[in-house]
């Protein structure tokens, strides 16, 4: 909108100077003009809406899931000042005297009683509540969604891997900000998350019991816990977080958003709506309707129903105690880890009940977050990339992101083993033995399926981009024989299935001395099991030849 | 002289005795006594018959229903424990709420339409009753809800909730046992329960759980079943799993819907 304002400032003056007798602009006209140019002449803003606003959008749905994050991360920030209006981050312990029956007189810390007053004695406290939590689930689940649509096309590739590492901090603080927020009201629940944490901290050989002291100011849970983990969850980490997505944002704009191959879409342009005022004006309006949804999810489904929970006390575990989601691949790691490992040394437990997830997810998380550089690596590819992959065609790409996919699955699904065991009415022993065992087979399951289908589809692209689609009309030739007609595809569409890059695998060069180095080899052969399997993209001579032997 | 001496003793023998009120307290006593204990008498028979047709119904049923796995002594076979000490609040639990008998052999006796009419039910937990006494039917004044409710939820989430969940949504035990929902159980089902432990149930005796705790518990249950969830729907008050899926599938999926619709192009 500023962009049209300013542009009608200058018309203004055009016309103004130039052509009396042209069109006299209406007063509503003359005041934005005027208004524009009072503030660009103090601010110099026209320059950077000139280069902003001019920025280029392409226009897919998967595009649209980091926009999501965004505004589902507005609604957080907005829920959440409205939230600690009321809020009383505090462990004095207090005797309940709110409308909720069912703990009336019941003594309980001032963080919890406070987040009941919200639920039931302030006016609009529990659809915030709500709303604010829901908004939560939405941002880590868009943010997860929106890392998986990068990965699987490729848009990490240069120049873009800072902005997926970048992206991937953004992720962490994601979900750090989700378990702090979880552990705030001093409900059972959280309680006995803190209590997970506390004990996976406590694991850590040698400093361990000292952090968990440092962090809980004592024994736990101690009296300190909530007000740090409030100031940790409104202060430092949005802080860092708004900076991180500053500069995720700024990234974006400066590389430019990537598109899918078409006509006309090249690696050196971007084919798209401007963000002012298009791309703009979409963006607002598809803000109100994600808000929209979550208020909407807010206002009739309950979530975190701490009034259930109760205040928390270190003795009761309900069963179905579960993080949210996003730590649910945690939960479910320690509870796939078999029993009996621990042992003794010097005197000293070493828990690798508790060590192997921590080192195992440690490795995962962290080979997600240098991935686009190991890719790099392996396929020694220096290109700038900004034409966005289709999964197919990138096989073995797509199927270790399956094999990912489904490792996280299977430890998101431990996570819920009870819940399995009693409503498909199986023992949660079995469940736990399967999703062990699936834990180790199910990836390598899933990347060899996933590599064979992406070939296969990319052989089917290749068909039908050389023959056309089978019309299923038979014509009879004058010599008495028979064909079937094959439609073939007009230009626009032929031009998405055929291009794309080759690769192949590298070849391994002696460096200067002569010597080809271990590491060298190690890099050849991943680089051929990158790109041994693949179908070369259908040629302008392949396309010539065929229709000269079909005719 | 002599007559009127002889007259005197006649007299003291006749009804001017001081034997005589202490026979005329006697005649009095037994009489009433008797009659007293004539009707009693014949009252108790009429109870004794009414229950010996109970118990001959029941031990019927039983024979015809039980003890194939619970052996007609009610000593337990193999396919099935021993009945000594269960009681009648047992019997009333397992056999109201369709426990028993089971369809199958399984890891639990699982709830199904129940297979006998009340006055059957009746008969069945009477005879046992007897031929092996343990805790009894709960009286009426612990089931009728009024206790305090915060109370027996504090109580509830100490002693229940680590199998049935806090808000009595049931949960996984090892081996295929589960502790199950508890919404819309009747408060009598829930005080036999925990008074006598059924399946891998512990037993709450009195000493554990006072009978006006477990009214309290029962008033907490009353509770959940009557009140909604203040938040909209409930989820199955299942936790964060129910939620996470419910944001994936319909939050993110509506979500994911709109985009497509929004990025469609123009026919």
């Amino acid at each position: 909108m500023t962009s049209t304002d300013t542009h009608a400032g200058t018309t203004t003056g055009a016309t103004g100077n130039a052509a009396p007798s042209a069109v006299v602009p209406t007063r509503g006209a003359r005041f934005t003009g005027a208004a524009a140019n009072y503030i660009d002449e103090r601010t110099s803003i026209s320059g950077l809406v000139k280069e902003v606003g001019r920025k280029i959008f392409p226009d897919h749905w998967s595009f649209m899931l980091g926009e999501v994050a965004l505004y589902s991360f507005v609604v957080i920030l907005l829920s959440g000042t409205f939230l600690t209006f009321f809020f009383e981050a505090s462990m004095v312990p207090v005797e309940y005297d709110g409308s909720y029956v069912p703990l009336k007189g019941i003594e309980m810390s001032a963080a919890m009683a406070s987040s009941l007053d919200i639920s039931f004695d302030i006016r609009g406290g529990l659809l915030m509540r709500q709303v604010h939590h829901w908004a939560a689930l939405l941002f880590v689940a868009s943010i997860g969604l929106h890392m998986l649509r990068v990965f699987f096309t490729g848009a990490y590739r240069k120049p873009r891997e800072i902005n997926w590492l970048i992206g991937f901090v953004l992720f962490i603080l994601a979900m750090a900000e989700g378990f702090t927020g979880y552990s705030l009201p001093d409900d059972l629940l959280s309680g006995n998350g803190l209590r997970i944490i506390d004990g996976m901290v406590k694991g850590i050989p040698v400093a361990g019991t000292w952090v968990s002291y440092l962090l809980f100011g004592g024994e736990f849970p101690g009296t300190e816990i909530i007000s740090r983990l409030y100031v940790l969850h409104i202060l430092i980490l949005p802080a860092i977080l708004v900076a991180a997505l500053g500069v995720h944002l700024l990234l974006l704009i400066i590389n430019k958003h990537t598109q899918f191959a078409g006509p006309g879409k090249t690696n050196d342009n971007v084919v798209g709506a401007p963000i002012m005022p298009v791309f703009a004006a979409k963006a607002g309006g598809f803000f109100f309707i994600v808000f929209g949804v979550i208020v909407l999810i807010a206002a009739t489904v309950t979530i975190n129903p701490i009034w259930n929970y109760g205040p928390y006390d270190p003795s009761p575990v309900s069963a179905g105690t579960q993080p949210d989601w996003y730590i649910g691949f945690a939960d479910g790691a320690l509870r796939l880890v078999p029993p009996g490992l621990e042992f003794v040394i010097f005197g000293f437990t070493v828990s690798m009940n508790i060590l192997i997830p921590l080192v195992g997810l440690g490795l995962f998380i962290a080979v997600v977050a240098f991935y686009p550089f190991i890719e790099a690596w392996m396929t020694g590819d220096k290109r700038e990339h900004h034409i966005a992959d289709r999964p197919r065609n990138a096989p073995t790409r797509t199927a270790i992101g399956a094999a990912g996919v489904t490792f996280y699955a299977v430890l998101w699904a431990a996570a819920s083993s009870d819940l399995i065991a009693t409503h498909f009415y199986v023992s949660i022993e079995s469940v736990i033995h399967t999703l062990q065992a699936l834990l180790f087979i199910a990836p390598v399951v899933a990347y060899q399926v996933t590599k064979r289908v992406c070939l296969a589809l990319q052989k089917k692209d290749r068909e039908i981009a050389l023959h056309g689609f089978e019309s299923g009309r038979i014509v009879r030739l004058p010599g008495g024989e028979y064909i079937e007609v094959h439609e073939q595809l007009d230009d626009y569409e032929r031009w998405k299935l055929v291009s794309y890059n080759e690769y192949k695998p590298l070849m391994i060069r002696p460096d200067a001395n002569g010597k080809i180095s271990v590491l060298q080899r190690v890099r050849g052969g991943l680089s051929t099991w990158f790109f041994e399997d693949r179908i070369s993209p259908v040629t302008s001579t392949d396309i010539e030849r065929s229709h000269d032997s079909s005719h | 002289m002599a007559k009127s001496t002889s007259s005197t003793q006649k007299r003291r023998s006749g009804r001017r005795s001081p034997l005589a009120s202490i026979a005329l307290i006697v005649v009095g006593l037994l009489s009433t006594g008797g009659a007293y204990a004539l009707f009693t008498t014949a009252a108790t028979a009429e109870t004794t018959v009414a229950h010996e047709q109970l118990t001959e119904e029941g031990s019927k049923l039983f024979a015809a229903n039980c003890a194939t796995c619970h052996g007609l002594d009610l000593a337990g076979t193999e396919a099935g424990p021993s009945l000594i000490g269960v009681g009648e609040a047992s019997v009333e639990f397992q056999v109201a709420t369709g426990r028993m008998p089971m369809a199958q052999s399984g890891p639990q006796a699982e709830e199904k339409p129940v297979q006998f009419t009340e006055e059957q039910i009746e008969a069945l937990y009477t005879y046992v009753g007897a031929q092996a006494p343990g805790p009894g039917i709960p009286d009426e004044e612990y089931l009728a809800a009024d206790g305090d409710a915060a109370l027996g939820a504090e109580l509830f989430r100490i002693n229940c909730a680590m199998c049935h969940n806090v808000a009595g949504a049931g949960g996984a035990l090892t081996e295929g046992k589960f502790a199950p929902s508890l919404t819309g159980v009747s408060a009598q089902h829930i005080y036999e329960a925990m008074v006598t432990g059924p399946q891998n149930m512990p037993v709450f005796n009195d000493e554990n759980i006072s009978p006006e705790d477990k009214a309290n518990i029962i008033t907490y249950l009353t509770y959940l079943d009557e009140n909604p969830s203040p938040g909209g729907l409930s989820l199955g008050n299942l936790g964060p799993v129910s939620e996470g899926l419910f944001i994936w599938i319909f939050g993110l999926g509506a979500i994911v819907a709109i985009t497509v619709w929004l990025t469609a192009k123009s026919n």
